[in-house]
């Protein structure tokens, strides 16, 4: 259970306040409601590298670390396919300079070319480091454009291609920031040994005064049911072949995403689960083998993936995982099953609630899934599900018209 | 409104005082030490059980971390599957780790399920089994790991980098070999078992909500005398070191899009007089966001994602290192600015402006790490591991508030001359 205060400023910003007098540090989360989903198909990669400008200095402040460090504190940020997330802990002593900080950006970025040129070779190295130079690190690069075409998920956070970012030119900087990193597009939580009218007025202080933004109304094109089942076969210099089958599911949040967030536990979390105990301990056929839901905000996937054993055929392989997929939709889980993944689930949560930066992140996403109170209703929406509810929502999503696999083959062979 | 200054950071404070919670200690009736961090606001528990069973007490390659990850895999009673899902079912968490100087296995659990979940504890540590087939299930999966692993600059430069700087001759340095998986037998690693796992040869951490229930609990399951180790307590001399005397390494990668450079050399572990000066100097240099390396590397020439150093402590020595991953077209232009950054450290004082903003980087850092029960628990095994009481921190924490310029100066001179240095290129 995690309690909280919320207020709003004129400008339209959604401050939430959770107070834990147990934590030595405070933190400051901001969340900005734009995501890799928002960009422009020929700009992609933007949010993200529009991430790394932030630290670039700010009107008022041209370094953002060196004060925050100054002080104690530390920061980070990530962007994801729907928002992108900024976050800071220091002593809390110490909290009005993380409020400085985080408005002065929120009120203008300094738009330096030094920094520009600088976070596009950072971010293009990034995109070597993490998706070009690991082996099986372009998966994502194209089992999403094999399962979306439509939908803006069919790009990875970290761009199409590296041309996107060499292009990125100041002039989008300041559109996007403009449009999307004004008080009204973002959720700022506050946690840690804070009252709320200290926060009140911090906030109004430091963020009242910046002006709100444009509104933004979302309307991404929607992913056209998918009629066939698509393939893609590669081959790399990898040592193992590898398989990874996507299947169009629900949204994070809706209703059919508890049933469907529990059977990826049933079939692959720990060492008790399905596919681990029958295809990689029984049939020997995988090493490493796991079930998983993307948990989008906007219509996700649920991916099969593992790497074969030597020796093993990939019809082999893939038949073993059909048969799995098959058995759920056509047999009841056992009540064995379903309590062992909703205890597990609420142990899960339990101990992410240890941490106030992870509390404080739980708050900022349930606020943007329409109220920071669904954080508390989380554990009650995974313990209502049946057997009955998986069943039937296994046979919505594995059926073959719904699938698109990417078979990963090692070059040597 | 009143008129803001933006300009100007608001006032702040030094953190003049961190409060750590002491781990108590107690005895199982089998005189198993037991220490407790009761502390924290949820109903949940963690407790650790510590063996002296580390790599560098092996006599064979891979055998230790082959127990230490193998030990659910089955007892006289139960099939692996069976013993995952009796951990599972109550949404408790099972996790290994083996370092080169300790094993350790850790249960999470809720504390109203904790009693469900120790029987099925207490079997596995007194009564595990490593079936053969389980056997051939980790060779086999550990060889494909190790394969994916062997494509990887970072991993490669990290275990040609320990070989170079220790020496294969002691464990810290060896690297290990596909072929050290083939050579793995059942029979060695029941032996290692039947040696080093015991209640002679074991430490318990708890963390969390620990109350009486669960210390008289781990005296039902842990706390008698029939799960004591084949030979006693082990006996274990460190082997010497013997750094490489070629001081610039490359090992050769076709296609490489990216190269992994490594350079450092051993060092001292936390029982030195210099090692918490020598955390301020790295932290400097290369411990934190706003470090010299990264402001350089990173923030102003855009060579890499990211680049750090580190002084990293074990029980028989410690180590420095610089690791980077850079675009193979700039790994030279790279080289040279590290080698510049360091010459910089070495032969100028740092400003007192740049001091204090180490300073209280490193004091906020230690507070985030004493934050919450189980990274006070951590705090405490860190200094049992050395055999050093609480006064380390303090000692610590005086020297990141006190060591001077001119100090600091001298050790990069002492320490951190470039022909000491080893230099390993991947890629």
């Amino acid at each position: 259970m995690i309690k909280f205060e919320k207020f709003v400023l004129d400008n339209g910003l959604r401050v939430i306040v959770h107070q834990d007098k147990s934590s030595p540090i405070s933190c400051i989360n901001i969340l900005y409601d734009v995501g890799a989903r928002d960009e422009d198909p020929e700009k992609t990669g933007f949010a993200h590298l529009f991430e790394h400008l932030m630290f670039g200095g700010s009107v008022n402040i041209p370094n953002y670390d060196e004060p925050l460090q100054r002080v104690g504190g530390e920061n980070n940020a990530f962007t994801t396919n729907d928002i992108t997330n900024y976050y800071l802990t220091l002593p809390t002593a110490n909290l009005e300079t993380g409020f400085w900080l985080e408005s002065d950006r929120m009120l203008s970025l300094a738009f330096s070319e030094k920094s520009l040129d600088v976070q596009r070779n950072v971010v293009i190295e990034e995109f070597k480091q993490r998706y070009l130079n690991q082996p099986y690190g372009d998966v994502w690069l194209l089992l999403k454009p094999l399962a979306y075409k439509v939908h803006p998920y069919l790009w990875s956070t970290i761009g199409k291609e590296i041309k996107h970012i060499e292009d990125a030119r100041m002039e989008d900087v300041r559109d996007f920031f403009k449009r999307y990193y004004c008080p009204n597009n973002a959720i700022m939580v506050v946690g840690g040994n804070v009252e709320l009218e200290e926060v009140k007025h911090l906030s109004e202080k430091w963020f009242g005064s910046i002006p709100k933004g444009p509104e933004n109304k979302r309307n991404l094109p929607k992913e056209p049911k998918q009629m066939e089942g698509r393939t893609l076969t590669v081959e790399r210099d990898v040592p193992l072949n590898s398989i990874y089958k996507a299947y169009h599911m629900s949204a994070k949040g809706s209703k059919e995403y508890y049933p469907v967030d529990l059977l990826s536990d049933i079939l692959s979390r720990g060492n008790s689960s399905r596919l681990y105990n029958k295809l990689l301990k029984e049939k020997k056929l995988f090493n490493d083998i796991n079930a998983y839901v993307t948990g989008d905000l906007d219509e996700g996937l649920f991916v099969v993936s593992g790497k074969l054993n030597e020796g093993v055929k990939m019809e082999d392989a893939e038949a073993a995982i059909d048969e799995e997929l098959a058995l759920v939709k056509e047999q009841l889980v056992t009540v064995d099953e379903l309590t062992k993944v909703k205890n597990k689930v609420e142990s899960t949560i339990e101990f992410s609630e240890m941490e106030v930066l992870n509390k404080a992140m739980e708050l900022a996403f349930a606020e943007l899934l329409g109220n920071a109170e669904l954080v508390n209703k989380e554990v009650g929406k995974y313990l209502a599900v049946t057997a009955e509810d998986i069943k039937a929502e296994a046979n919505k999503i594995f059926r073959k018209e719904n699938s698109s696999t990417l078979y990963y083959l090692s070059k040597s062979k | 409104m009143v008129a803001i200054d933006r300009l100007t950071i608001p006032d702040f404070k030094t953190i003049d005082k961190v409060e750590l919670i002491e781990a108590k200690q107690s005895k199982l009736d089998n005189n198993i030490p037991v220490y407790t961090i009761n502390a924290g606001t949820q109903g949940i528990v963690r407790i650790e059980f510590i063996f002296t069973a580390g790599i560098k007490q092996q006599q064979k390659p891979v055998v230790a971390a082959a127990v230490n990850s193998m030990i659910v895999e089955g007892t006289s009673k139960h099939t692996a599957a069976q013993i995952a899902d009796m951990i599972d079912y109550y949404g408790a968490f099972f996790e290994t780790e083996i370092s080169q100087d300790n094993a350790i296995l850790t249960i999470y659990s809720l504390n109203k399920h904790l009693l469900k979940t120790l029987p099925i504890i207490e079997q596995v540590l007194k009564d595990a089994s490593f079936p053969e087939h389980e056997v051939e299930t980790y060779v086999r999966n550990r060889k494909s790991k190790y394969i994916v692993s062997s494509k990887k600059v970072s991993s490669v430069a990290r275990k040609k980098f320990a070989e170079l700087i220790f020496g294969s001759q002691h464990s810290y340095g060896y690297n290990v070999q596909l072929e050290d998986y083939d050579k793995l037998t059942r029979e060695d690693i029941s032996s290692f078992y039947k040696s080093f796992y015991g209640s002679n040869n074991c430490k318990i951490v708890v963390s969390g909500k620990v109350d009486d229930n669960v210390l008289t609990a781990l005296n039902k399951h842990f706390g008698d005398n029939n799960w004591k180790t084949d030979s006693g307590a082990s006996s274990y001399n460190s082997p010497a070191f013997n750094t490489t005397s070629k001081q610039k390494n490359i090992v050769q990668w076709e296609d490489a899009i990216q190269s992994a450079l490594r350079i450092g050399k051993t060092m001292f572990n936390k029982t030195h007089p210099d090692y918490a000066p020598m955390q301020l100097l790295n932290c400097a240099l290369g411990g934190y966001f706003g470090s010299r390396l990264m402001s350089n590397i990173r923030e102003d020439k855009g060579y890499t994602y990211g680049i750090g150093s580190g002084l990293v402590s074990m029980q028989d020595t410690g180590y420095f290192f610089i690791s980077t991953e850079v675009g193979v077209d700039v790994r030279e232009k790279a080289l040279t600015e590290i080698y510049k950054e360091i010459k910089t450290i070495r032969e100028n004082l740092i400003s007192e402006n740049e001091l204090e903003l180490v300073r209280n980087y490193m004091l906020g850092t230690f507070l985030r790490s004493a934050s919450g029960p189980f990274a006070l628990a951590d705090k405490f095994k860190s200094i049992m591991d050395y055999g050093l009481d609480y006064t380390y921190y303090d000692k610590y924490l005086d020297s990141i508030r006190h060591t001077t310029p001119e100090q600091l100066l001298e050790l990069a001179k002492k320490y951190l001359q470039e022909e000491s240095l080893i230099e390993l290129v991947v890629g």
